[in-house]
């Protein structure tokens, strides 16, 4: 029906040379003519007083918007206008369903106002967000107590599961990221150290920054983008797909059953990969020292024995159960509170790995003030 | 059963050559399509006549959505020739190209944006293939759109998520329509909708296609639709087209899905439904 002439060059509104104030209408009057149509709509002026349209051979849906236009300014009815069958039956379809008045835009409120109201909202949401965050740390640990008391209801297979989706597979990822910053913190501290010719100190600078902070640090960074987001993505599909509601029915308990494993799992995989990524960090700078600072494999591993004590070890694998609570509980509720469409799991998820990411991150930094505070 | 099948099939190639009037805007021949070793189409063929609303019945895994998407360009066909408006598809791009711009595609679930309002949903077509279109006519002619889709224009600053399923369908309806399209396609237009939101849908998309005069080639389930609305039905089975013809045709097929399809409890409700509405 819609014209496919691209040119669109043989539609016309011209008015009759002969009669004052008649219109001729003429051609495809269709979506391929439409802007050059609406140019010469608006462009009318003078004294208008009917249009023909007998001369109209083709007209769709846009083509019969501006005829609406015309009739409306000619005050004619589509019936005296000589429009010929199809088309009339066409554009009374159009004409009963449009309305075309042009829509009021709404009033805006003034921008000051918008702004005030978007930060008290996030402030809102905010604080919101947070109770709800410490209201399912609660009701997890409850459950986790309440476990305690009947182990028989802990999901052991579940639990595994999640240790190899968390844990296991992630190792190479980890191995690789962690070696490769390794490489890098011991490239950067020769280039600083290089200058006083310590370069011997890179090594105590690759250690230390690994067993404090890097190891744990880059593994729940790791961690908080691959597992928050798949945990939130796999209870936001149950639960848009309602069979959270079905847990619920069945009498189960949805944390019981979907969160505490994956705690579980996070809880004893975290420092484990922290401590693969530790090791991955040294041999990191280990590689770099030896090929291209002129430090020799015995001097490397003498000079890391001196440094380690557990105190350093202590600082940076203390944090990491705690950093495997915020990812689970993160992801977990953000699933939780996916609602219906595909569109809100692809939201939560965001939330869920910016929020983990956050929340370590701040963790982190505070962590480090109290240690330094307390002389670790 | 299979022969029958065949004999209507040439019938209607024959009327289809010999009658102006009913050209055909598809014609597909010895298709096939097959994931890994499972065989959804063989050596099928089917016609679709200018101006007419044609519907795919099949059951469940039949193939008819597999059959859209090979048409749309969606999908690659292992085998055989699809030609739309005379002109054959040589390959997924060309397909996606012309249908693009001569096709309307209505999916089951309305596939609206859903970070876009109702109106810029209808105008992403005519942005993507008139961005000669200045600014204002472009929303006024999205606009008429959606109120031809049967829904008042304040609803075009609404989000899809703040509509009813019904609602959705319509503003699908309202963006395939937006190219002003000569064959539109719907993938189970009436799924989810409750009887009444159902019925209401078919009777907008008659009114509209008698009114701007569209192809319609429409994958069902729901009988009420194929009574009231539908001009010639294809029934998709045995990997191929077994027949298309008008229902009361089909309904005397010898084949026992469409004995079940068309003789059980439901149909005769539907059947009884068109008969006492006349």
């Amino acid at each position: 029906m819609s014209a496919t002439n691209p040119s669109g060059s043989n539609a016309e509104l011209a008015p009759d040379p002969d009669r004052d104030g008649l219109l001729l209408a003429r051609g495809d009057w269709t979506l391929a003519n439409v802007e050059r149509l609406n140019r010469k709509v608006e462009s009318l002026h003078g004294h208008v007083t009917r249009l023909d349209a007998s001369g109209i051979s083709r007209l769709d849906a846009s083509g019969a918007l501006l005829l609406e236009r015309l009739f409306c300014r000619t005050g004619q009815k589509p019936a005296e206008s000589g429009l010929t069958g199809q088309w009339r039956t066409l554009f009374e379809a159009v004409d009963s369903a449009c309305d075309d008045a042009h829509e009021p835009r709404p009033e805006r409120e003034p921008q000051w106002r918008q702004v005030l109201a978007r930060i008290g909202q996030a402030t809102v949401e905010a604080s919101a967000s947070t109770r709800e965050l410490l209201n399912f740390l609660g009701m997890t640990v409850h459950r986790l107590a309440r476990t305690m008391t009947r182990p028989r209801r802990f999901r052991l297979t579940s639990t595994v599961y999640h240790m190899e989706q968390t844990g296991l597979d992630a190792v190479p990822l980890l191995i690789l990221l962690s070696g490769l910053i390794g490489a890098v913190v011991a490239f950067l501290g020769a280039t600083v150290l290089r200058d006083f010719g310590a370069e011997l100190f890179v090594i105590d600078l690759v250690t230390f920054a690994f067993l404090r902070e890097f190891g744990v640090l880059l593994t729940a960074i790791l961690l908080a983008g691959r597992t928050a987001s798949a945990f939130c993505a796999q209870i936001g599909m149950m639960k848009s797909r309602e069979e959270i509601d079905a847990i619920r029915t069945l009498g189960l308990d949805e944390i019981e059953v979907l969160v505490l494993p994956r705690l579980v799992a996070l809880l004893i995989t975290l420092p484990l990969l922290a401590f693969i990524a530790t090791v991955a960090g040294l041999v990191g700078g280990l590689i770099v020292s030896v090929l291209s600072l002129d430090i020799n494999l015995t001097m490397y591993l003498d000079r890391v024995e001196q440094t380690v004590t557990l105190k350093h070890y202590l600082v940076g694998v203390l944090k990491a159960p705690i950093f495997a609570v915020v990812i689970a509980l993160i992801g977990c509720l953000e699933g939780l509170r996916v609602s219906g469409t595909a569109q809100s799991v692809g939201e939560h998820t965001t939330t869920a790995v910016v929020r983990s990411l956050t929340m370590v991150i701040v963790i982190d930094a505070l962590a480090a003030v109290y240690f330094m505070e307390i002389g670790w | 059963m299979t022969a029958s099948g065949r004999t209507s099939e040439q019938a209607d190639t024959q009327t289809s050559s010999d009658d102006q009037g009913q050209e055909a805007v598809i014609r597909i021949r010895g298709l096939s399509n097959r994931f890994g070793s499972n065989i959804v189409h063989q050596d099928l063929d089917l016609d679709v006549r200018r101006g007419e609303i044609i519907a795919v019945v099949g059951g469940s895994g039949s193939g008819k959505s597999v059959l859209m998407r090979s048409i749309l360009g969606l999908l690659r066909p292992n085998g055989g020739d699809i030609e739309v408006f005379g002109q054959r598809l040589a390959d997924t791009e060309d397909a996606q190209r012309i249908m693009s711009r001569r096709a309307g595609v209505l999916f089951q679930d309305g596939a609206l944006f859903s970070s876009l309002t109702v109106l810029e949903n209808v105008e992403v077509p005519l942005k993507s293939h008139r961005p000669d279109l200045p600014g204002q006519l472009r929303r006024d002619l999205a606009r008429s759109k959606i109120q031809l889709s049967g829904l008042s224009a304040s609803t075009g600053s609404k989000l899809p998520s703040e509509l009813s399923g019904g609602m959705r369908k319509r503003v699908a309806l309202a963006r395939a329509l937006a190219l002003e399209p000569e064959l539109l396609f719907l993938d189970e237009p009436t799924a989810g909708l409750d009887p009444i939101g159902a019925a209401d849908f078919d009777r907008l998309l008659r009114t509209l296609q008698r009114a701007l005069g569209f192809t319609v080639f429409l994958i069902t389930h729901d009988l009420d639709t194929l009574y009231a609305i539908c001009d010639r039905v294809a029934v998709i089975a045995d990997q191929k087209i077994l027949a298309t013809a008008p229902l009361d045709e089909i309904e005397q097929l010898d084949n026992d899905w469409v004995r079940e399809y068309f003789h059980g409890p439901r149909a005769r409700a539907a059947r009884n439904q068109k008969t006492a509405h006349g």
